[in-house]
């Protein structure tokens, strides 16, 4: 069964907060751990509860953000959603490392200049 | 820490030019404390200081050349990057916004974002402070919600405007005058002013002016020298010399004698006191904060009050509501009595009966908050159950007849106070007088039998005589006896 995660984005990398997100990618990961279907999707407003709605409706599996409060990151833990904060880098690089299973919590995958 | 120092070849960034040998610019920005972080002028991390990683939770070195935004997690950066509304101005751009660390917590910050140039003043990059603002947004928020001054509590409107302008006439250093009816806890905020002034350290000296004779309160107001009566064997300061860089809180300043409103008015306009008998003044001190349960403006128009000591004293007025006109706040007193009263009597009652919430809620407590604490009291000490019912409180709240007779004093008795009228008191009873009203009454139920009277009395015949005799009562009780 495929799997869905998704993105807080912010341009091409992940939004720096997950409360103030304004738009969002979300992939289906299939058996192979290949990208199957994905889209991105333009928020109406930046809201951290209209976001959490979202997921819970949305089936989504796995979220990957910046900064989350713990009150939102407690809230999708406890409704069993993977959750992956604190991750710094661009979107593409990000759902690799996902897809290859080594992405983490805190983890900072940024080209520096 | 100084090994660093002395070898500031660890460090790539130095400070060259200061002092005889360059210094390392990392352990400098360290012992600021205060978040800091150099940027370049694409905003990527160049350098952070210790506060701001603490802060951040992110340590230096795995943060270089990130941009500030992923690191710090502003609001700031996302909806109004400081940098990009400073365009080439050169001054320093200041902001209020909240961080998200990577503990998940939320926190409000001051940001200080400032251009760094060279020397050519070309734009090299920035300098970002951030500033943690906890503690003041949490003082803020106190005061925001309080619904507390002191030992005054209340959420009502006319409260809540009430602790408005306490702490700013805390702050001033004018004469107060606090009206209210009586229990409406005028002591509480003269002494909730004394302590947010900045007398609050010093004297806060109570005098109620209503309880002493004119001679004794004079004395004890502003002193008097030895020998100056009868019974003055030695100097006494009096209370405004006592209360020298503190405050002087005068209750019942309308019961205070015409005399010695003059004396008071010469003390507000000079500062100086001179005790009795003396002829030396001393210079003292002493803010003057009066209240009263008495209209002043028509014992002022009766003329039993100084025009000219009640504009003096009326500098800042307070005026404080009855309970009866402060709504929701009587359903906060009760809880908080009661809360109060359960800790001190440690019992386990868990909160009052709907009827009797009801009766108290629609109950117009003449004595205020003074009478609703005492009601709550005295429930809290009769009941042995888990809730406080109606037979728990005082039987004039539940007993509609003892009710409508207290009312009726209490309508008397408030008349009494908001007009200039002092109370009557009530005449005076000694043991003759009553001694007398006993034998009538003993006669009275012995039908005019002396012998009678005189046995449930416990007294004999010839004693019942002579005290008949000494009170005229013969004459009257052999007529009496007559007629029946």
């Amino acid at each position: 069964m495929n799997k869905k995660v998704l993105i807080c984005l912010y341009g091409n990398d992940v939004a720096p907060r997950f409360d103030l997100t304004t738009e969002v990618f979300i992939a289906s990961i299939g058996p192979e751990n290949r990208t199957e279907d994905e889209k991105s999707v333009v928020l109406p407003r930046a809201s951290a509860e209209e976001l959490c709605h979202m997921i819970l409706t949305g089936d989504i599996q796995t979220v990957i953000c910046g900064g989350i409060e713990e009150e939102y990151y407690q809230y999708l833990t406890w409704k069993r959603i993977n959750v992956f904060d604190a991750v710094i880098g661009t979107c593409d690089r990000v759902l690799e490392e996902f897809t290859k299973g080594t992405l983490r919590s805190g983890a900072i995958l940024y080209d520096p200049k | 820490m100084r090994d660093i120092h002395q070898n500031p070849d660890n460090y790539p960034a130095k400070i060259a030019g200061l002092f005889a040998h360059p210094l390392a610019f990392p352990p400098f920005l360290d012992e600021i404390p205060l978040g800091l972080a150099v940027l370049d002028k694409d905003r990527r991390i160049v350098l952070l200081n210790r506060t701001l990683e603490g802060l951040t939770g992110y340590s230096r070195q795995e943060i270089k050349g990130i941009p500030c935004a992923y690191i710090l997690r502003s609001n700031a950066c996302l909806e109004n990057c400081p940098a990009l509304c400073m365009q080439d101005s050169a001054d320093a751009v200041c902001m209020e916004a909240n961080i998200i660390n990577r503990d998940r917590q939320k926190i409000p910050v001051r940001i200080t974002f400032s251009v760094i140039r060279d020397m050519d003043g070309r734009t090299v990059g920035y300098l970002e402070a951030v500033e943690d603002i906890r503690l003041l947004r949490s003082l803020n928020g106190k005061a925001e919600h309080a619904y507390a001054f002191g030992q005054i509590i209340g959420r009502s409107p006319q409260m809540e405007s009430i602790f408005r302008v306490l702490p700013v006439i805390a702050q001033s250093d004018s004469s107060v005058l606090i009206t209210g009816e009586t229990g409406t806890g005028k002591d509480f905020v003269a002494e909730a002013i004394h302590q947010g002034s900045q007398r609050g350290k010093n004297p806060f000296i109570k005098v109620n002016c209503g309880a002493l004779p004119e001679t004794l309160l004079e004395s004890e107001l502003f002193g008097h020298q030895k020998g100056a009566f009868t019974g003055a064997v030695e100097n006494k300061p009096g209370r405004f010399r006592l209360a020298h860089n503190g405050t002087l809180y005068l209750t019942e300043i309308g019961d205070l004698p015409l005399s010695l409103q003059v004396k008071l008015l010469t003390f507000l306009d000079d500062k100086v006191v001179f005790p009795l008998g003396g002829t030396k003044g001393f210079q003292v001190n002493v803010r003057v904060i009066a209240a009263t349960h008495r209209n002043l403006g028509l014992m002022v128009r009766e003329g039993r009050f100084r025009e000219d000591l009640l504009f003096r004293l009326n500098v800042v007025r307070l005026h404080l509501p009855p309970v009866r006109e402060r709504g929701d706040d009587i359903r906060l007193l009760l809880d908080h009595f009661m809360r109060s009263y359960l800790t001190r009597l440690k019992k386990p009652i868990k909160g009052f009966s709907a009827k009797a919430l009801r009766l108290l809620l629609d109950f117009t407590y003449p004595g205020n908050v003074r009478e609703l604490r005492n009601i709550i009291e005295y429930a809290v000490n009769i009941c042995e159950e888990d809730q406080i019912l109606l037979k728990h409180l005082p039987a004039y709240l539940t007993d509609p007849s003892a009710r409508d007779w207290d009312r009726e004093e209490e309508k008397k008795e408030s008349r009494n106070l908001w007009t200039s009228e002092p109370q009557p008191r009530e005449p005076e009873k000694d043991w003759a007088s009553a001694e007398k009203a006993m034998i009538m009454d003993a006669l009275l139920k012995a039908r005019g039998s002396r012998s009678k009277a005189a046995e449930s009395l416990g007294w004999g015949r010839s004693t019942l005589w002579r005290k008949m005799k000494a009170y005229g009562l013969s004459d009257t009780v052999s007529s009496k006896g007559s007629d029946i």
